[in-house]
């Protein structure tokens, strides 16, 4: 029972959209947060912008503010609601922030509002590098010798008396943003130039370089009567100087002797006790490999990205947990909701090997710069379990679907040996895979070591692998040892590649063999106590534990690690359909890798299984469940990926069919089927050889769009303008075998549509309109519903084709159409015969449960029964924004310009009255500094040169000063427009200087038609970037944003409750 | 290949390491997830086969610094994967190296967990570490007519007195099987340390004049060494004292308790015990598989102190008359959490006041 009785309101605030650095770990945290809370009996209003979400749902909270989160938005909600407590430690780091800056704006004074869990001062003491010092000082605990700095000149001042390479890290960051490790004082001067600008109070800390040691990172738990646990230890494979959240990570310790372990276990509960933090906490240490010496390198006073690892690692949910302390509960008096048995006090035992990969966006920015650093880069995360250590990386490495399966990657078969060792010495997101390659041919693990500082222990695990493939190669099949060899953690693709034959056949000689795996349970206590948890792992062992029921039973796939296309959205689906699932009074069993997501709580579904999303980890399952089918629907494109293979082998797939994948997919057949139904589509044609491509180009026109066929979120989509920018397309792209789609490139309004289908009925909820034209990946478009430029006749074309299309495909449950508006006909683009990245907005917005019904259609229930009918919902009141957030500061080197390949990694909502104030909050959400004053900068290509005159015309009736580069300026002049002229890259009084300089508050960028990376346009986007500036990049997006700078006064209100209307 | 046989005829096939003999002995299972070398050297797992619930056993190697015991005096060991190649800036050899050198057979590939769940829900039990070739049915048999030893303190227990001279307080030990890490608690607080065997008399012990006496762990039953509970008996009221896990059982059966077997012991290093004066929960070194009798403290006059979070077991008692306390569990770690290591020093508070008493009178 909680002492805090005088409590009843308490606010919650969530971490906003997913950047890298902060993804859905705190959806997941988040949503328990509330979960526990309210569980306990306290209203809960919870304040996140991040409309993807499943914590913003309905459901889990009593008051929904999908709000801006600032400092005015959040007093605004306070104002109102007037809650009891604050609760920010659950919100990342966007939560403490605003916990301490609602405070210095006394505004959690004024209003009577306390604190909970962690005190400010303790936020303070662990997140102010020099606070952090001294105490660390005080209570006798190591730290690298640093310096705090707060220009370049002190900074070289510092590293020349601590020794370079040195490490940059700005204060009150996250993932790093800004830092880095540098060598030489031209590096020093320029990361620091930029972790000034990025940190907001303006530090940074030059840190003695400690690369190579161990790192070693705790979660730890405390609560008001100084009861102390660590949930979790975690070693990461990767040594000291790759930031945690991009190193490859295994839990629990394995290099570190009990005494070893003892001095990082007392350190870290001597740095939370001294804190005063009452909740969770990671403490993140680094070990000297040769001796006991060991420093603290950093202290997350909050629930974090690691805890959300550590809470599927060990079974243990820190954050529900940590709710509960921040009320006053105690850990003794908290059960342990695993064995429901003991209680949450106790440090869980694991039987298990858990590994963490992280998952990098590379594959979409072939130009970013993929060396791993201080500052992190991946977008997501995959877990894996194993009996053995092998057995979990394997699995791991199979769960990021960069391969078939294997772990082999052809492309470093070429690498010389120097080229090898150039990639250890500055490890990429590929260094599992040069690992493999080196050691493969021979490379002694000695000078590995030596160059890569990866311990001992790892490398042999790896060499272990590595032999068994070797003997399998030599020796072939034995059921011994591909018994062994799937003990490791071998993949039947593996087994087929070293086995010289396919994997179909691997397959079934296993299961004729019975070489089949078993499950075991995720219990926080390695068997000590009885548990009921239905959290499953498979291994190869004689005995399974998961027990199969006589109930019905239906798979769900969930969607794998976050990534640039495939987000938490994804989740939010799968979660929803999981619950639908239940209520109809199926048993939903649900499959997943990704640590960081509600889906993989295990409270969520009947039963989880943490597995790889290949067709074999799937089949397994199915296997041993027979389940009724699979629901792939809900999953993205990993899930639909997967149909093709499950249904080969007898699964049923449930709502999206094969057909109806293949009738959207191949070019072909959705070409006839579109010209079957009568609906207008741009046209064009799916070739193999370059001269065909160059035919059909000329046939339908240049400019023309091109992409691979099967593509996600838009990879490797380009418009070409030319046959000579087709050819060098071509090039790099239809030589992998896949067809490569050439459409006519129709420039207009893009529209998206979601419908839900029984196979008759058609219930489209909402049609969202895009602000960028066609050409924008609709992912990286800001997006209104309901439409407001929209004719009725266009609306009725969009309701038409999509009842078309969606009664005419094979498939129940949802349908996603992308169209294109010219002169008041609507195209076709593109037809998704799955779940969309709209869903959880629209789903929020319109009130209808768009995954749940969707699970009801495929399930065989009717829009009838759930009292809906053909045709659109009625349009909400209100505007709703949809405003993508993009993780460019942490991505060096990826151009910023947006085109048909998606590059945000998250999105906020902004929701008002009218489209420019619901666009004003949107883009203040997503953390554009939109200035009402001061200098623009606008240098556009000779196509937007035209349009950039009206809104040139309306910056300058709005009091802002004009700058630009010699051309745009010219059409300005003779428009009479008045405008500063400034050089080109290179010239005295550059264009780049001046955003260094600060003369200019937001720039407007178009790019030329020649596609090349580091021309003077990319130049000019990097380097607003790097100083924070805000910079569009679509004529479109300016024009909006100008439009907003007439705003306008501002309202606040919560999000509409199921099936309710405006307050 | 070999394998293991239980009482209740499990066979678990695995594959040797270690010494190639076969052994007789009790299974059971520590959930610790590191500190197997101290594990295998404390002396109050002998006779005993060690499951241990981690599967990666051996990862840092063996040290020549975290030996609980020279001679290890368990039976067996029990992995899922033993490490050949083990890597730690201390490590000396593998564990495979230096279960050979001490004789004591190990077996690995085994289904650990599933042999963990058969012993939590079956009790600790007889088994056996065979060839292959062995017949099950013959080491069924064998087992069934085979008693577990219970001489097992006489075999750890020192054979002589011995003293670690020092100028601090004289602290008498009686050695059950005492592990090194209690001997390092006491050397740490500068103590004067004579260490006597298990069947030392009162006498002997008063004779010496200590300013305190420890009881030590050590393995197996309470109840097979009436000699050492008549020894404790005789010296409550006479000298302060403080015992750790068997210590804490003799002090229990000399003030009158009783003691049981539990079903499957506590062998764990996150053990939560909660103390109720303080209210605090602290996490615990365990390993005991014979517990205090909650309902017989009531007629005696000890007062429980401290009691198991996950099954209300004693853990820790207090005299209310003289100054004799005990706790189950290991306040030394080694391994595990060193979050009660404090007790010494109280106990070493207890025995300066006490001393100072006496010299005042």
């Amino acid at each position: 029972m909680s002492e805090e009785k005088a409590i009843q309101k308490i606010l919650v605030i969530g971490s906003g959209p997913i950047v890298i650095g902060q993804a859905a770990e705190f959806d997941y945290s988040g949503t328990q947060a509330c979960q526990s809370l309210k569980e306990e009996g306290y209203e809960v209003i919870l304040a996140n912008s991040n409309p993807a979400t499943i914590m913003t749902d309905y459901t889990f909270a009593d008051q929904v503010y999908m709000e801006p989160l600032t400092v005015e938005f959040l007093s605004k909600i306070i104002r109102k609601e007037r809650p009891d407590a604050l609760l920010p430690t659950l919100g990342g780091q966007i939560g403490l922030n605003l916990a301490v800056e609602l405070n210095d704006a006394g505004v959690l004074k004024e209003m009577d509002v306390r604190l909970l869990g962690t005190s400010l001062d303790a936020i303070q003491k662990a997140e102010d590098r020099e606070l952090f010092r001294s105490l660390m000082r005080e209570i006798n605990q190591p730290v690298p010798e640093s310096d705090i700095v707060s220009t370049a000149d002190e900074a070289v001042a510092s590293a020349s008396h601590i020794g370079y390479p040195v490490i940059v890290r700005p204060a009150y960051t996250m993932g790093g943003a800004g830092g880095g490790i540098c060598n030489d004082e031209e590096e020093l001067r320029q990361t620091v130039r930029a972790g000034l600008d990025f940190s907001p109070v303006h530090q940074c800390l030059i840190e003695k370089n400690i690369a190579g040691f161990k790192e070693i990172e705790m979660e730890v738990m405390r609560d008001k009567r100084d009861n102390c646990i660590i949930v979790c230890s975690m070693e990461n494979i990767d040594p000291v100087g790759i930031h945690t959240g991009d190193s490859i990570v295994v839990a629990p310790t394995q290099t570190l002797s009990d005494r070893d372990f003892q001095i990082l276990r007392n350190a870290s509960t001597d740095i939370i006790r001294s804190l005063g933090i009452e909740g969770g906490c990671n403490v993140q240490l680094a070990m000297d490999p040769h001796s006991f010496d060991y420093y603290v390198i950093e202290v997350n006073p909050r629930v974090s990205r690691s805890s959300a690892l550590a809470s599927k690692a060990t079974g243990y949910p820190i954050a529900k947990i940590a709710a509960k302390i921040a009320i006053g509960m105690t850990l003794d008096e908290i059960r342990n909701p695993v064995t429901e048995t003991t209680y949450a006090c106790f440090e869980p035992a694991l039987d298990y090997v858990v590994c963490k990969i992280p998952r990098w966006p590379f594959d979409k920015f072939e130009d970013g710069n993929r060396v791993l650093g201080t500052q992190m880069k991946a977008t997501g995360e995959v877990m894996a379990m194993g009996r053995t250590l092998e057995e979990a990386l394997l699995k791991g490495v199979r769960s990021l679907e960069q391969t078939d399966g294997d772990f082999y990657d052809p492309i470093f078969d070429s690498f010389s040996d120097e080229e090898l060792t150039q990639h250890m010495l500055r490890a990429d997101d590929r260094r599992l895979f040069v690992l493999a390659e080196a050691i493969r041919r021979g490379m002694p693990l000695e000078d590995i070591h030596e160059i890569t500082k990866i311990d001992w222990f790892f490398l042999r695990k790896l060499e272990t692998i590595l032999l068994l493939e070797r003997e399998l190669e030599r020796d072939g099949w034995s059921n011994e040892r591909v018994y062994v060899a799937k003990q490791k953690g071998f993949s039947d693709t593996q087994l087929a590649r070293v086995l010289n034959t396919t994997a179909g056949y691997i397959t079934k000689k296993r299961r004729e063999e019975g070489i089949i795996p078993v499950y075991k349970m995720v219990d926080t206590c390695a068997g000590e106590f009885e548990s009921r948890t239905p959290y499953f792992y498979s291994t190869y062992e004689p005995f399974n534990e998961s027990v199969v029921t006589d109930k019905k039973k239906v798979l769900v796939i969930g969607s794998g690690p976050i990534r640039i296309g495939q987000g938490v959205e994804f989740d939010y689906a799968t979660v929803h359909s999981v619950l639908a699932l239940k209520e109809m009074g199926y048993e939903a069993i649900i499959i997943n890798n990704n640590p960081e997501t509600v889906s993989t709580d295990f409270s969520v579904s009947d039963k989880l299984y943490f597995e790889p999303l290949t067709v074999e980890d799937v089949m397994n399952v199915v296997d041993l469940e027979q389940p009724e089918g699979a629901i792939v629907q809900f999953g993205g494109q990993t899930a639909v990926n997967l149909a093709n293979g499950l249904e080969a082998q007898g699964v049923s797939i449930l709502g999206t069919t094969i057909e109806s994948i293949q009738a959207t997919e191949d070019r072909d057949s959705f070409e006839q089927l579109l010209n079957d139904l009568d609906v207008k589509h741009p046209g064009g044609k799916s070739v193999k050889e370059k001269d065909e491509a160059y035919e059909v180009a000329e046939a339908i026109g240049y400019p023309v769009l091109v992409r691979p066929s099967y593509v996600l979120g838009g990879r490797a989509m380009e418009i070409v303008y030319s046959k000579e920018e087709l050819s060098h397309y071509l090039t790099r792209f239809v030589s992998n075998g896949h067809p490569v789609l050439v459409d006519k490139y129709v420039t207009g309004k893009e529209v998206e549509v979601d419908a839900i289908t029984d196979g008759s009925d058609v219930l489209i909820p909402g049609i969202m309109e895009h602000i960028e034209r066609a050409g924008v990946h609709s992912g990286d478009s800001m997006a209104v519903y309901p439409p407001k430029q929209l004719s009725e006749d266009v609306k009725k074309q969009l309701e038409e084709a999509t009842v078309k299309i969606a009664r005419n495909l094979p498939l129940t449950g949802l349908i996603n159409i992308q169209f294109v508006v010219h002169e008041e006909q609507a195209y076709v683009l593109e037809v998704n015969p799955r779940a969309s990245r709209t869903v959880p907005f629209l789903s929020k917005i319109t009130g209808i449960q768009m995954a749940r019904l969707a699970t009801k259609m495929m399930m065989g229930g009717t829009l009838q029964q759930e009292g809906y009918s053909t045709g659109v919902a009625e349009e909400q009141v209100g505007v709703y924004v949809k405003v993508p957030v993009f993780s460019f500061e942490k991505l060096r080197s990826v151009d910023t310009t947006l085109g048909p390949e998606m590059k945000s990694t998250g999105e906020v909502i902004g929701y008002d009255e009218t489209l420019e104030k619901a666009l004003y909050k949107g883009m203040l959400a997503a953390g554009l500094s939109i200035p009402d004053h001061g200098s623009v900068l606008l240098t556009v290509a000779d196509k937007d040169k035209e349009e950039i005159v009206p809104l040139a015309a309306t910056l300058v009736d709005l009091g802002f000063h004009l700058i630009a580069t010699a051309g745009t300026a010219d059409i300005l002049k003779s428009r009479n427009l008045p405008v500063t002229t400034v050089g080109k890259v290179g010239e005295e009084q550059d264009v780049l200087s001046v955003i260094r300089e600060d003369k200019v508050q937001m720039v407007v960028n178009t790019l030329n038609r020649k596609r090349k990376a580091h021309t003077d346009g990319f130049r000019i986007r990097r380097e607003a970037v790097e100083y924070g500036k805000a910079c569009f990049t679509s004529v479109d997006t300016a024009s909006a944003a100008v439009d907003v700078l007439r705003s306008m006064s501002l309202t606040s209100r919560p999000l509409m409750n199921q099936g309710g209307t405006f307050l | 290949m070999r394998k293991l046989i239980l009482e209740d005829g499990t066979v678990m096939k695995g594959y040797g390491f270690g010494s190639e003999r076969s052994v007789f002995g009790e299974i059971v299972f520590q959930t610790g997830m590191t500190g197997y070398q101290e594990v295998m050297s404390d002396p109050s797992y002998c006779s005993q086969i060690v499951t241990f619930t981690y599967p990666l056993i051996g990862n840092y190697g063996i040290n020549r610094d975290d030996f609980e015991t020279i001679f290890p005096s368990l039976f067996g060991v029990v992995v899922k994967e033993h490490c050949a190649f083990p890597s730690n800036f201390r490590k000396e050899e593998s564990i495979d190296e230096f279960l050979k050198a001490r004789d004591i057979p190990g077996i690995s590939g085994v289904d650990t967990r599933q042999l963990t769940k058969i012993i939590r829900e079956n009790g600790t039990m007889k088994a056996m570490i065979v060839d292959e070739s062995f017949s099950s049915e013959e080491a069924l048999k064998e087992m069934q007519e085979t008693n577990l030893p219970h001489d097992q303190v006489e075999t750890v227990s020192a054979d002589k007195p011995y003293v670690i001279p020092n100028r601090g307080e004289r602290i008498t030990i009686i050695d059950y099987g005492m592990k090194n890490g209690l001997l390092r608690a006491f050397m740490e607080n500068n103590c004067h340390v004579t260490v006597v065997p298990y069947h030392t008399s009162a006498e002997e012990i008063l004779r010496q004049k200590p300013d305190g006496v420890f009881l030590s762990n050590g393995p197996g039953n309470p109840a097979d060494i009436p000699e050492a509970t008549e020894t404790v008996k005789q010296l409550i009221g006479k000298v302060p004292m403080f015992g750790v896990c068997m210590g804490h059982q003799l002090i229990a059966r000399a003030c009158g308790a009783t003691t049981h077997k539990l079903h499957f012991g506590h062998r764990g290093v996150n053990q939560p015990v909660f103390d109720k004066k303080t209210k605090r929960t602290y996490m615990t070194s365990q390993n005991h598989g014979y517990s205090v009798d909650d309902n017989s403290i009531m007629s005696t006059n000890l007062e429980v102190t401290q009691y198991s979070l996950n099954d209300n077991t004693v853990e820790g008692l207090k005299h209310s008359i003289y100054p004799v306390f005990s706790v189950q569990y290991h306040p030394e770690s080694t391994p595990g959490p060193e979050d009660t290591g404090h007790l010494f020093e109280e106990f070493l508070t207890v025995v300066r006041q006490e001393k100072g008493e006496k010299t005042n009178v």
